[in-house]
């Protein structure tokens, strides 16, 4: 999936954009998150994941190449944190659902599973559901 | 920055209206979502992508008790930042990292270790 998908996506499921406002939105949207993080924010998108910062001190590696000790410098990195609504959708059936709600919604999600149009119809009200039982 | 935080700020820089702005935000990590369910990776240019890597069965230990734990197969969605992104955050290592505690609300930590 690429921006222009997720620009589709929005036109066509949010009225009142036009597909010129709909591709401005999407840019908008990881606009604001990138502004964030390079001020050194990080970002929680309940149901969805964290994005953190961590400063790594340097350390000593190898080139993987060569074999070369190198030095690796002091950075500040950026790593992704999934949800456990996230990894609940990703695994209907082995996930064990913190309330009833989510179990019979896990149920739904996993039988249709099998067809791609149907999963992907019925994913978003089971998320909202999942979501809902964390918030 | 919450996804509510996010909403505002999206308000703020366009002529949306709250309520707008929380559509598109929720509409976005949505169709996200839905592309990551079905298996498929997610690549946004200069912000990074998302791949859903398979992971096999193990044995593990619940790190509390000890106890032997048999942990299934699962899927785990995977960013990799972009050059664009991962140059933007190094190079606010002069200012301090900001936006709450480190250990997030999502989590119920009910997950045995990993990754």
């Amino acid at each position: 999936m690429t921006k222009a998908e997720i620009v589709q996506a929005l036109y066509a499921r949010v009225g009142g954009f036009s597909k010129k406002e709909s591709a401005d939105l999407v840019d908008l949207v990881f606009e604001m998150m990138k502004e964030t993080l390079g001020r050194g924010e990080k970002i929680k998108i309940s149901g969805f994941g964290n994005f953190v910062l961590r400063d790594k001190r340097q350390r000593p590696g190898r080139n993987p190449q060569t074999g070369d000790p190198i030095k690796i410098s002091e950075r500040r990195v950026l790593t992704f944190k999934a949800s456990q609504v996230l990894k609940q959708a990703l695994n209907p059936r082995s996930a064990t659902p913190p309330h009833s709600g989510a179990a019979s919604n896990g149920g739904s999600v996993s039988t249709s599973s099998t067809g791609g149009a149907g999963s992907a119809a019925t994913s978003s009200p089971s998320l909202a559901a999942a979501a809902s039982t964390k918030a | 920055m919450t996804k509510s935080e996010l909403i505002d700020a999206m308000a703020a820089r366009s002529e949306l209206t709250k309520a707008r702005a929380e559509l598109v935000v929720n509409c976005v990590f949505d169709t996200m979502t839905d592309a990551l369910e079905r298996g498929e990776g997610i690549e946004i240019r200069g912000f990074g992508s998302f791949t859903v890597r398979p992971y096999k069965p193990y044995s593990g230990r619940n790190p509390r008790t000890g106890a032997p734990v048999e942990v299934p197969a699962k899927r785990l969605p995977f960013f990799k930042v972009g050059k664009e992104l991962r140059e933007l955050v190094n190079n606010s290592r002069h200012l301090a990292i900001t936006g709450g505690d480190d250990e997030d609300d999502d989590d119920d930590g009910k997950e045995p270790a990993e990754d």
